[in-house]
């Protein structure tokens, strides 16, 4: 534990690169996750098709083949990003289209005759998605898209392989430093992942509970 | 509308309507299942697109797609077979919804609008609860002020109490026949012969995506000039 203290700084900042990361990536997730969803079901093929296109190659490449991209493919067509920032934008673009599924399995949950009701008052597809349908979406996906937060955390940890000084790129380093605290080390890891995870977890049962008395 | 036809797929589900509505007319429209009453009311307000033919609101042609869909829209109330409210608003937010929204009223000026409808409709008491707490009369009759609240220059009614319990359908019937009263122009599809007979102008039989006959209802329900009409009200009436 001494070992832990004595490199706390490290820890540290470690810590906040990883809640950064996660928070500006959960971000991009969310908003642009929710625009595929709403792509998805709008009454514009082509809006349809690209976003079909977009969620069927996110989901089906590996994460690390997604950072790959961003960070050694784009420089080489001038399209230089900082480390962060490919980061963020790898883990967001890749997140985005797990939350888009979850938001649109939501969105089909909602009864149909709800949107149509809301179509037959006068609304517009946009003003029936955002007053009617997404709402009612949301509250029934807060479980599963609190699942693909959690994922999304710990799937933060491959940007330790692109140059990122996150969490999980201190088990290597620490551990070289001395062998011989390595339990420490990983428990230090752990439990900083952990100061992530559990609150959002927290959040998201509140959150549930707070919904479900509202209906 | 005339001369209206529509398709799903191999399925005529329209064929060759022609039916003129007059200002303040009530228009029944009865027939077997299946026959395309939803559909015809559906295209009315182009929840259905169609193939061929053209419909017209006060004498402005259906528009396409976009806003002037939206608008027009906002012209023709629609009461559904499963009420539809929004499951995650109050019963007061239900009805003011649309006049904020799409008339651009202030939300004093939708709430007062909406209590008087509420009211009118007899569930002034339930406007903070959700629509899940409300029997489904109750729920229906915000569905209707809910439609009231646009304005509407017609109000289509497709099966209103055929998802209700036989003693909840008299009150919903009750704000028709006011509806009609006060003058609205209104088509209801419906097997509900007692309102038919209390407040339609007019009875449209449809079978197999055709109008086979068009009478008044004392005519229809005592004397139905086609086979098919006979055929359909002996059913029902046995029953
Ligand atoms: N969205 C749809 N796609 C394909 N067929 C449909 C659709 N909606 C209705 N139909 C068919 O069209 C016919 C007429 O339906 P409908 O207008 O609902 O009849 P009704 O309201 O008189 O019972 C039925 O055979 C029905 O199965
Ligand atoms: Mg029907």
């Amino acid at each position: 534990m001494q070992f832990l203290a004595d490199n706390f700084g490290l820890l540290w900042d470690a810590f906040l690169t990883t809640l950064s990361l996660s928070l500006l990536a959960g971000l991009l997730a969310l908003v642009l996750g929710t625009l595929l969803a709403a792509a998805r079901v709008s009454p514009i093929p082509p809006l349809r098709g690209l976003a079909t296109f977009y969620v069927e190659v996110f989901r089906n490449t590996p994460l690390t083949v997604v950072f790959f991209f961003m960070i050694f493919g784009l420089p080489q067509i001038d399209f230089i990003l900082g480390f962060f920032t490919g980061a963020v934008l790898s883990l967001g673009l890749y997140t985005a289209a797990f939350v888009g599924e979850a938001i649109r399995s939501g969105i089909n949950a909602v009864s149909a005759g709800q949107a149509e009701a809301s179509r037959a008052i006068g609304l517009t597809f946009g003003q029936s998605l955002r007053e009617v349908v997404l709402p009612q979406a949301f509250r029934t996906v807060i479980p599963p898209l609190g699942n693909v937060f959690i994922a999304m955390v710990k799937n933060s940890s491959i940007a330790a392989g692109f140059a990122t000084s996150e969490l999980s790129s201190l088990l290597p380093r620490l551990v070289n430093a001395d062998a011989g605290q390595l339990t420490a080390v990983l428990l230090g890891v752990v439990i900083a992942y952990m100061l992530i995870t559990l609150p959002l977890a927290f959040g998201v049962h509140r959150l549930e509970r707070r919904v479900a008395i509202l209906r | 509308m005339s001369g209206v036809n529509k398709w799903f797929g191999e399925l005529h589900v329209l064929q060759d309507i022609d039916l003129e509505i007059a200002r303040g007319e009530v228009v029944v429209v009865i027939g077997p299942s299946g026959s395309g009453k939803s559909t015809l009311c559906r295209t009315i307000n182009r929840l259905e697109s169609i193939e061929k033919g053209e419909i017209a609101i006060d004498g402005e042609l259906l528009p396409a797609e976009g806003k002037q869909l939206a608008r027009l829209r906002s012209d023709v109330g629609m009461v559904f077979q499963s009420f539809n409210l929004f499951a995650h608003k109050t019963i007061l937010q239900n009805v003011t919804l649309g006049p904020i929204k799409v008339r651009g009223k202030s939300k004093a000026e939708a709430e007062k609008q909406a209590r008087t409808l509420l009211d009118r409709v007899g569930v002034i008491a339930q406007s903070d609860k959700y629509p899940a707490q409300l029997s489904g009369g109750q729920q229906q009759r915000v569905a209707i002020a809910r439609a009231l609240a646009m304005d509407p220059k017609v109000m289509l009614f497709d099966e209103p109490t055929s998802a209700l319990d036989p003693e909840m359908i008299s009150e919903v019937l009750d704000v028709m026949v006011g509806l009609a009263r006060d003058g609205m122009t209104m088509i209801v599809v419906t097997h509900e012969m007692g309102f038919a007979r209390k407040a339609a102008n007019r009875v449209v039989f449809m079978d197999g995506g055709r109008i086979v006959e068009t009478t008044e209802p004392e005519t229809f329900f005592n004397n139905p000039q086609s086979d098919r009409a006979q055929n359909f009200l002996s059913k029902i009436l046995n029953h």
